[in-house]
C-alpha cells in the first residue's frame, strides 16, 4: 500500500470540505462556514490548505478569516451566547443584561466560562428590535430577555445538555 | 378540519412560537380535534407575538401573545369557532394596528403559507413576473422608474435609472445582488420578508434580471439571520422545482439562476462595495467609487444590487402599473414603506405606510407610547448611522427631503425609541465606538476618526476641557463627514452630532471621578 503524506484530520476536512465548493476562491465565505460547522472554529492549520486547494495565498485566507466576527480562532464552549448591544437593546436596558450575564457567567465578551460550557459573545442586532432585549443560544433566538429569562433559558440549555 | 395558524417567524420563534404550536397539537388530540397548524410569516404585529389564527367562516380571528400554558384555556373557549378569550383581538383584519396601514409589500406577509406556490399566486403573486416576460428590458425599466421607486436600503437612488444603466451596459455577464445585510439595529422588514413572504423578493429580482439581461443573482444574507437564510434556500429549491427560476422560466425563453450567500458579521457589508467584495469571497473592504456597480460590480460586470425591500417593491410596480404605485407617499418619496417601531415602545412591529406619516404617530398612534411608559425623549430613526430626533421633531413628516432638509435621514424606515432615561452623551459615544469596532479600516477618517472620536467624547463626559474638546469633536465630524470613502464613516457623525445639537445639557453634566471604562 502506497503511503501519502500524512494529512491532519482537519486538514483532511478543509480539502473536503473546498472540493464541495469546487475549489472556487470566491466561495471561501462559505467555506469557511462550513469549516466552522463542522469544527467549532477555524484551525491555524488549515489555513496554508485552503490556500493552496482553492489558488490562493496564505495571506488572502489569513486577511478574510481574521476581517470576519464570525470565524474563530480558538474552540468555543459547548454553549455559545450572543447577546445584542445594538441601540434598540440598549434603550430596554440591554447593558444591565450584559453585566447580569457576565456576572452570573463570570466570563466578559469574547471569552468562555471556566468549565468549558459557555461562550459570551457581543453581537449588533439579531433583528429582533421589537422585542428587545434579545439574545441567540446556539442558533435559537430569544426576545424581551430580562436577568430573570436569562437564567430560566441559560439552566433550561445547560440541563438539556446534561441530560 | 379547522386551519390553525403560528408563525415562524424568528421573532415570534423568540418568543415561543413552537412550543406554542406543539402545545396547542397537543391539546388538540388529547380533546380529538382535528386542527391543522400552518406556520406562516408575522403578520407584524410583533408586539402580540405568537399571535394564533384560526380559520372562521367570518375570517381569521387572532389570539395572543399565546404562551403554551394558555392553550388549554383556548380550547375552552372553543377558540376553533372564534370564541371569546382573555387574549382574543377579533378579527386580524380588523385590528386597529393593521386596518390603518397601506400594506403592499407586505401584502402577503403573514397570510399565506411562504413556500406554497399555489397561495403566493392565489394571492396575486407572479402577476408582475408575467408582466414582465411581456415587456421589453427598457420598458420594464421605465415601469420602474415611472412608479418613482427609490432604493430602500437607505440612500433612495431611483430604482428604475439604476437598472437602465445596467440594460445599457455591454457585456457577455451581468449580475442582479440583493443586500439583505440587514445589519442596522431598529430594523428587521427585510428578515420578516425573507421569512414571511420569499417568492416576492424572488420575483422582484427575477424582474430584475430580465430589465437588465443578468442571467445569475445572489442574495447575500447576514448570518445573525439563520431562519432567514434557511428559508430562503427552501423558496430557491421550491421555484426551481416550479420553473419560476433557473433555465426557460414558465417557457418564456428566459433564464435566471439564484443562490443565497452567508455574510459573517461585519457590518460594513451591507455597504453595496463591501458586499460585492464579500460576495466574490474577500475581506469586506469598501471599494472607491467610480466606477460604480452598475457598470464594474461583481466580478468587474455590470451589477444591479438593491435592498430586499426595493425588489419586492417590484412585482406590484409591473402587474398593477407606475401610476398605481405613484399615488402613494409625498413629494419626491413615492409609494410605501415599511417602517420598522423598535426600542422601548409598547407596540413595536412592521407598519407599512406611504410616506408622510409623522414620528408622532407612529410613536403614538401604532406604538402606543413607550414601553416603561415614561416620557419619549429622542428616536433614533435610519439606523446606527442616523440622527436621534428629539421629541420636539415628532411631528416631522416622513420623507427623504423632509428629514434631509432637517439634518436627518429616513433610512430604511427603522425608528428606535427611547424614553427620558437614555444618557445622550454614552449614545454619542457608542456610534463612535461602533464605527470603530465596524469600520473596514480602508480609509484614514472612519478609522482612526471613530477610535479618537471615542476619546474624544470620553474627555467631554469626564469634563475635561470641555468646551475645547467640544469644537475637537465637531472637527473630527466635518473630516469624517466629508473624507470617508462610504456611509459607515461619512454618516457615524449623524447620531453624534445630533446628540450634542439637540441635548446639550446630556454634554455638560458634572465631571464624575471614572469617566472612561
Amino acid at each position: 500500500m502506497l503511503t501519502k503524506p500524512e494529512l491532519s484530520p482537519e486538514s483532511e476536512r478543509a480539502r473536503d470540505v473546498c472540493s464541495r465548493h469546487g475549489n472556487r476562491p470566491d466561495e471561501l465565505i462559505e467555506i469557511l462556514h462550513e469549516l466552522q460547522d463542522e469544527l467549532g472554529y477555524v484551525p491555524e492549520s488549515v489555513i496554508p490548505v485552503i490556500a493552496k486547494t482553492i489558488n490562493l495565498s496564505r495571506a488572502e485566507v489569513h486577511g478574510v478569516v481574521t476581517f470576519y466576527h464570525d470565524f474563530r480562532r480558538e474552540p468555543a464552549g459547548r454553549h455559545v451566547v450572543k447577546i445584542c448591544r445594538a441601540e434598540s437593546c440598549q434603550s430596554m436596558a440591554g447593558e444591565a443584561l450584559c453585566s447580569h450575564a457576565k456576572a452570573s457567567l463570570k466570563a466578559g465578551f469574547g471569552e468562555t466560562t471556566a468549565d468549558g460550557a459557555v461562550t459570551l459573545e457581543a453581537v449588533y442586532c439579531l433583528g429582533n428590535c421589537a422585542l428587545s432585549p434579545a439574545m441567540m443560544v446556539d442558533g435559537q433566538l430569544h426576545g424581551r430577555v430580562d436577568a430573570r429569562r436569562f437564567d430560566e433559558i441559560m439552566s433550561e440549555t445547560l440541563s438539556e445538555a446534561a441530560q | 378540519m379547522t386551519r390553525v395558524f403560528v408563525p415562524d417567524d424568528a421573532a415570534a420563534l423568540s418568543m415561543g412560537a413552537d412550543k406554542v404550536a406543539s402545545a396547542l397539537k397537543a391539546e388538540a388530540d388529547k380533546r380529538n380535534l382535528n386542527i391543522e397548524i400552518i406556520r406562516n410569516g408575522s403578520r407584524g404585529l410583533l408586539y402580540l407575538e405568537p399571535l394564533v389564527e384560526v380559520e372562521t367562516s367570518a375570517g381569521r380571528v387572532a389570539y395572543g401573545p399565546v404562551a403554551v400554558k394558555d392553550a388549554a384555556s383556548l380550547f375552552e373557549a372553543d377558540f376553533l369557532n372564534g370564541g371569546k378569550h382573555r387574549l382574543g383581538h377579533g378579527l386580524t383584519e380588523e385590528i386597529d394596528y393593521l386596518k390603518k396601514q397601506e400594506r403592499l409589500t407586505f401584502a402577503r406577509c403573514g397570510i399565506i403559507d411562504p413556500l406554497s406556490v399555489a397561495e403566493y399566486k392565489a394571492h396575486g403573486g407572479f402577476a408582475g413576473l408575467a408582466a414582465a416576460l411581456k415587456k421589453s428590458g427598457a420598458d420594464i425599466c421605465k415601469d420602474v422608474t415611472e412608479s418613482g421607486l427609490r432604493g430602500r436600503g437607505g440612500a433612495g437612488f431611483p430604482t428604475g435609472i439604476k437598472w437602465k444603466t445596467v440594460h445599457d451596459a455591454r457585456a457577455d455577464q451581468k449580475y442582479v445582488c440583493c443586500n439583505a445585510d440587514e445589519g442596522d439595529s431598529g430594523t428587521f422588514a427585510d428578515r420578516m420578508l425573507m421569512e414571511g413572504d420569499p417568492f416576492t423578493l424572488i420575483e422582484g429580482m427575477t424582474i430584475a434580471g430580465i430589465a437588465t439581461g443578468a442571467t445569475q443573482g445572489y442574495v447575500y444574507i447576514r448570518s445573525e439571520y439563520p431562519h432567514a437564510i434557511a428559508k430562503m434556500k427552501q423558496a430557491i429549491a421550491v421555484l426551481l422545482a416550479a420553473g419560476f427560476l433557473g433555465d426557460n422560466i414558465q417557457g418564456s425563453g428566459k433564464s435566471f439562476a439564484l443562490a443565497v450567500r452567508t455574510g459573517a458579521g461585519a457590518y460594513i457589508c451591507g455597504e453595496e462595495t463591501s458586499m460585492l467584495e464579500s460576495l466574490e469571497g474577500k475581506r469586506g473592504m469598501v471599494r472607491p467609487k467610480p466606477p460604480i456597480p452598475a457598470l464594474e460590480g461583481l466580478f468587474g460586470k455590470p451589477t444591479v444590487i438593491n435592498n430586499v425591500l426595493s425588489f419586492a417593491a417590484v412585482p406590484d410596480i409591473l402587474s398593477h402599473g407606475a401610476e398605481f404605485y405613484r399615488n402613494y407617499g409625498m413629494g419626491r418619496s413615492r409609494g410605501t414603506l415599511p417602517f420598522q417601531l423598535a426600542g422601548n415602545i409598547r407596540q413595536g412591529g412592521l407598519v407599512e405606510k406611504a410616506f408622510g406619516i409623522t414620528l408622532r404617530q407612529l410613536l403614538e398612534d401604532f406604538g402606543g407610547g413607550t414601553f416603561s411608559g415614561r416620557p419619549a425623549r429622542a428616536i433614533q430613526v435610519g439606523g446606527p448611522l442616523g440622527s436621534y430626533v428629539p421629541a420636539s421633531q415628532f411631528d416631522m413628516a416622513m420623507d427623504y427631503e423632509t428629514f434631509a432638509a432637517n439634518g436627518a435621514m429616513v433610512g430604511h424606515g427603522g425608528i428606535v425609541v427611547f424614553d427620558d432615561t437614555v444618557d445622550m452623551a454614552r449614545q454619542a459615544r457608542f456610534a463612535m465606538e461602533f464605527c470603530a469596532i465596524e469600520s473596514c479600516g480602508k480609509c484614514t477618517p472612519c478609522r482612526i476618526g471613530a477610535v479618537r472620536g471615542v476619546e474624544v467624547i470620553d474627555r467631554i463626559i469626564a469634563g475635561v476641557e470641555r468646551d475645547k474638546n467640544l469644537i475637537v469633536l465637531d472637527d473630527l465630524c466635518q473630516t469624517m463627514t466629508e473624507g470617508s470613502l462610504c456611509a459607515m464613516g461619512g454618516l457615524t457623525p449623524m447620531p453624534v452630532q445630533s446628540a450634542v445639537k439637540h441635548f446639550p445639557e446630556d454634554f455638560d453634566r458634572p465631571p464624575v471621578a471614572k469617566a472612561a471604562e
